[in-house]
């Protein structure tokens, strides 16, 4: 206990006992004890002087934080539907047994735990998995039994083979961003050349719409957190890519983090902001040290800090904030509540963080490829950007493709480049459908791969999964469905209640179990999900259903196993208790589906 | 023209027969209603098996075996199928069992309560095993409508059954609309 | 001159910064809800307040009123969506009226009878929450939250305790209090408290009380909410 207790007074001093720090607090106290321990919770609330139920309620938001002990060796895989197809369960099968423990539960000893995770973003290389935080790429059989020895002889993850951690950035495909040569601040003497009305100007004319997924003019957003009132105005980058099958962020971050630290000092020119915050996923946080010395290089080079490249006034620096797994923080006013060391709750909007965002502040929050973006713009002028891409879309759109491919990995197009293209490109000759945008994006089915990726037609954030005519659309949506309740912040009836509920329908369909009235029943969730939801996970949730029930609805079709009429649970199972207890298994003791027919 | 009467079947599942006396309670309706209405399975008559029938009234949710033949057999026998009152339509009271489980549940009741020792849960095939957890009825059949109420006053039943009988979707008026 | 937008065909006058819900109220409209209280800023978490407005939907407790708007409210389509709320509220957590003793008196069981919700339609979730009984004057039936976090916001904001707090998520999202036991006879809070009697529904419940006012005779036994709602209004 006194360990405890001088392990969170140094941690809380070094966060300068700020609660806002209290997320980046939690993470840090976790990773010395193990856990976080009802005790431990008082003493950080006390340090804080918060309320500890505040601080409850932000320890038990997200999933890498835990409040009972965990595995020494703390093994997550990823459960993408790109993972499960590349035979994800099955390995997690295998070292569940291999090292007797049952999944998601901690081994007797306390050495081992084992369950699944959302999409940790390695979808080219997988199955993945994170093994105490650290991402371990390509499993298979051979790999899983090297791990299950590692783990039963207790070698420190430190010393595990480095070949194991290898994440490759896979880039297929390089256009205008991932061919450029430019140094560290070059796009920044272009901008601050122009001043800083002239390079908004440049903006406008780039007409660069963000890549995170909504497609907002980021011009516009940046002049309106210029134009807001207060003078503390904060540039945040979105670094949460949690987006399943979604990847191109990472290997932006791992091999062009400079572009990105660039885009967000250009943010900053352009708006007067002179805070920066970087906000990275925790899934993302092998790469902190790298970030941290690219931020650490830009500053020795004067690019961050006072006096940016020698201009009087431009003072601007970055900080990076750790998530710690909830795909919803990648929504915006969540991501500032986040960062705020609070609960990643969606904000009511209006007000939108231009005018009211971190701490009040006037705030632009971009995607970390959109910044990047924002070194073209000032390298080549926003009209040599715009004449990329299409009129709607302009520049280009890096592209995460996994799945039933040869070829996965990052791929640059300019924007309108056809499915068709994309798919011919990575080498996929039997793609019966393409999950473009990830599970809240759109399913493209064959007869569509004519569309283009482009705001006005195919938007995506990125991700591009690709499914040849051996999968199963149904079992992708379930998936999703998956993730969603799994994700769901529960801050609004429809998507806590709805993604619930949509789950119990697809495991029922699953089970083989559904009947025709579920279909109908699903149908009427998807639209309360769409229409009442609070923000954008909600609305978004049902869409891999809606669309797998229009596009490929025999698949559905075939789980039925009545037109009229099936229980919500299994009968039968229901009386294995009673069974057990009683020793019975006579016929009375047994609810046979079949045998009594319903009308 | 003097139309067929309706036939009704009644039956209580894992309830308290308390709907079934709020039935009763509809005093002088009763008469009005004989003259609409005769009764086919149902406490108030002696036939053990529901026939086809117009409507069924299912009083309490499902808690074992048994219940789910009994209401299978109206759910296939009656056009239109009714849950009355808070225990067909939530559980109800029995539900309250809900976050405990069974097996520890049984034990205690049958092997560790004072008196009891060497008890043994019962084990005759004669009786019904318990489902593990106590369901609504419309969890185990398609169900048309649903009479709130623990139980649904007499007036509140009346008004349901007279509508449904004259052909009106059957509605209730806010004075009429209780869950207690 | 007075901008007005259009609630259900007729023109509602509002002022600067009134949100849809405000002004429809203050022009004798009730919209349900549950989250909303007048006295504390919008929360627009149970969703029951949405409206479409130009065929988008909104919560209108959290949108500012704007000249011209045509918003729909009481349609069956609306309506419909509501209800279905209400039975996902109902499914997620143990409702069981008959022994509760806010019944009659609860917001969520009047909406269900003014939104003539007769059954939860959906699978019931049955969650297995424990109840709290640590506290001399208080007791806490968690079965029966619907997370309007009124409690929480009037703990934090009024009675400067913060006594209450969400955790975890989604499906699992639970109230707690602030102790480290995890129970509320260890907190400071007192039947004084206005979170101590702000619970819309069955939740937050004074002890030894029980049934002081007769099933039958209680305030949403004698009125719809849509009335007992506005009358507070004048
Ligand atoms: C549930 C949800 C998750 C999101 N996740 C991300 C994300 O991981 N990264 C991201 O850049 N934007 C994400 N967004 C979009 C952001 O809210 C926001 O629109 C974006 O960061 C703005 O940047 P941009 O204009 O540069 O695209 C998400 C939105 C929602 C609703
Ligand atoms: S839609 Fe889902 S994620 Fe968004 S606020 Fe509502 S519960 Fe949270
Ligand atoms: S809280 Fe309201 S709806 Fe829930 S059981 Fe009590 S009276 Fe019924
Ligand atoms: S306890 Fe009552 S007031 Fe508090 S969140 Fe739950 S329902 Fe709302």
């Amino acid at each position: 206990m006194p360990g405890i207790e001088r392990c969170v007074s140094e941690i809380v001093t070094r966060h300068g006992a700020d609660p806002s720090q209290l997320l980046q607090i939690l993470i840090q106290v976790q990773d010395v004890i193990g856990y976080l321990p009802a005790d431990c919770l008082s003493l950080i609330a006390e340090a804080l002087d918060l309320p500890r139920a505040r601080v409850e309620g932000v320890a038990g938001f997200y999933s890498f934080l835990h409040s009972r002990p965990v595995g020494r060796y703390r093994i997550l895989f990823s459960d993408n539907i790109t993972d499960r197809m590349l035979g994800a369960p099955a390995l997690m099968q295998a070292l569940c047994s291999k090292l007797w423990v049952e999944p998601g539960k901690l081994s007797e000893d306390g050495l081992v735990s084992i369950t699944t995770t959302s999409c940790t973003g390695m979808c080219d290389q997988g199955p993945a998995a994170l093994i105490n935080g650290r991402p371990v790429t390509r499993l298979d059989h051979r790999r899983i039994n090297e791990i299950a020895e590692l783990v039963r002889q207790q070698v420190p993850v430190s010393a595990w083979p480095a070949a194991f951690f290898n994440v490759e950035d896979n880039i297929r495909r390089r256009d205008a961003l991932l061919a450029s040569t430019a140094a560290p601040g070059d796009a920044l003497r272009a901008a601050i050349r122009v001043g800083r009305e002239g390079w908004l100007t440049e903006m406008e004319r780039s007409r660069l719409r963000g890549r995170g997924g909504a497609g907002f003019t980021t011009a516009v957003k940046w002049k309106a957190c210029r134009d807001a009132d207060g003078a503390d105005k904060v540039i945040v980058c979105n670094a949460d890519e949690g987006e399943p099958g979604t990847f191109k962020d990472r290997v932006l971050l791992a091999s062009h983090a400079d572009l990105v630290f660039e885009g967000m000092t250009l943010a900053a020119w352009a708006t007067g902001a002179q805070k920066g915050f970087m906000y990275l996923r925790g899934e993302y946080r092998y790469l902190l040290e790298h970030l941290q010395a690219v931020l650490e290089r830009r500053r020795a080079a004067g690019l961050l800090g006072a006096g940016i490249r020698g201009q009087a006034g431009f003072d601007f620096d970055i900080d990076i904030h750790l998530g710690a797994g909830a795909y919803v923080c990648g929504e915006e006013t969540a991501l500032l509540e986040s960062l705020e060391g609070k609960r990643g709750t969606p904000r009511i909007r209006p007000p939108f963080p231009v005018t009211h965002g971190y701490l009040g502040r006037p705030t632009v929050v971009n995607n970390v490829e959109t910044l990047a973006k924002t070194t073209l713009v000032a390298l080549e002028g926003g009209e040599a950007f715009a004449a990329t891409g299409t009129a709607q879309s302009t520049g280009t759109k890096l592209l995460s493709v996994s799945g039933d491919c040869a070829y996965p990995g990052i791929y640059e197009y300019p924007f309108g480049v056809s499915i068709e293209r994309v798919l011919e490109d990575c080498g996929a000759s039997d793609a019966q459908a393409v999950q473009a945008g990830g599970a809240s994006g759109v399913l493209i089915a064959g007869y569509e791969f004519h569309r283009r990726v482009a705001f006005e037609d195919v938007p995506t954030a990125g991700a591009f999964m690709v499914f040849d005519s051996g999968r199963d659309a149904f079992e992708i949506a379930r998936n999703f469905v998956d993730f969603f309740a799994h994700e769901s912040c529960g801050f609004c009836t429809p998507c806590r209640v709805g993604t619930s509920l949509l789950k119990g329908y697809m495991d029922k369909l699953a089970s083989g179990h559904g009947a025709k009235p579920d279909l109908a029943d699903i149908e009427w969730v998807t639209r309360l999900l769409k229409n009442a939801s609070h923000c954008g996970l909600g609305s978004s949730a049902p869409n891999p259903v809606i669309d797998t029930l229009v596009k490929f609805r025999p698949t559905f079709e075939r789980r039925l196993e009545s037109l009229h009429f099936e229980p919500a649970f299994d009968l039968d199972a229901a009386l294995a208790t009673a069974r057990r207890i009683t020793g019975r298994d006579d016929a009375a003791a047994h609810l046979d589906r079949k045998k009594e027919t319903q009308r | 023209m003097t139309r067929p009467k309706l036939r009704i079947a009644t039956t209580s599942l894992a309830g308290c027969f308390g709907c079934h006396m709020s039935f009763l309670d509809i005093d002088e309706h009763l008469f009005e209603l004989v003259e609409l209405v005769e009764f086919d399975r149902s406490p108030l008559t002696d036939i053990k098996h529901c026939g086809p029938c117009d409507i069924g009234l299912i009083e309490g949710g499902v808690c074992n075996a048994e219940n789910v033949h009994v209401l299978r057999e109206f759910r296939n026998n009656c056009k239109t199928l009714i849950a009355v009152g808070a225990c067909a339509i939530n559980g109800g009271l029995p539900a309250q069992r809900n976050h405990l489980e069974l097996g520890a549940c049984l034990r205690e009741v049958y092997e560790f309560r004072d008196g009891l020792s060497g008890g043994q849960v019962p084990n005759d095939p004669e009786l019904p095993l318990l489902l593990d957890k106590v369901h609504p009825i419309h969890e185990v059949v398609r169900v048309d409508y649903f009479i709130p109420g623990c139980p649904p006053s007499g007036p509140t039943i009346w008004k349901f059954l007279s509508d449904l009988i004259a052909g009106r979707t059957p509605r209730l008026t806010h004075s009429l609309m209780h869950f207690d | 001159m007075t901008r007005r937008f259009m609630f259900d065909g007729q023109p509602v006058a509002f002022e600067d910064g009134q949100t849809i819900m405000e002004a429809a109220r203050a022009a004798g409209h009730f919209i349900p809800y549950l989250c909303w209280h007048p006295d504390f800023p919008p929360h627009g978490s149970c969703k029951l307040c949405i409206v479409k407005v130009g065929g988008r939907h909104v919560s209108s407790c959290a949108l500012p009123a704007k000249e011209g708007m045509e918003v729909e409210s009481n349609t069956p389509e609306i309506n419909a969506e509501r209800r279905a709320l209400l039975q996902m509220l109902f499914v997620e957590g143990n409702h069981f009226c008959p022994s509760c003793e806010k019944s009659g008196n609860c917001q969520l069981q009047a909406l269900a009878y003014e939104l003539e919700m007769t059954s939860a339609r959906f699978n019931h979730i049955f969650p297995d929450r424990p109840v709290d009984a640590s506290h001399p004057d208080m007791l806490l039936e968690f079965n029966r939250c619907i997370f309007c976090e009124l409690c929480v916001r009037a703990s934090r904001d009024v009675d400067k305790k913060s006594v209450f707090s969400l955790t975890n998520r989604g499906i699992h999202k639970h109230l707690v209090v602030s102790a480290e036991s995890g129970r509320l006879g260890d907190t400071d809070f007192s039947r004084d408290d206005l979170a101590a009697n702000i619970c819309p529904v069955g939740v937050i419940l004074r002890k030894r009380v029980g049934f002081a006012v007769p099933i039958g005779q209680r305030i949403y036994d004698e009125k719809p909410i849509s009335q007992v709602s506005m009358e507070a209004e004048k």
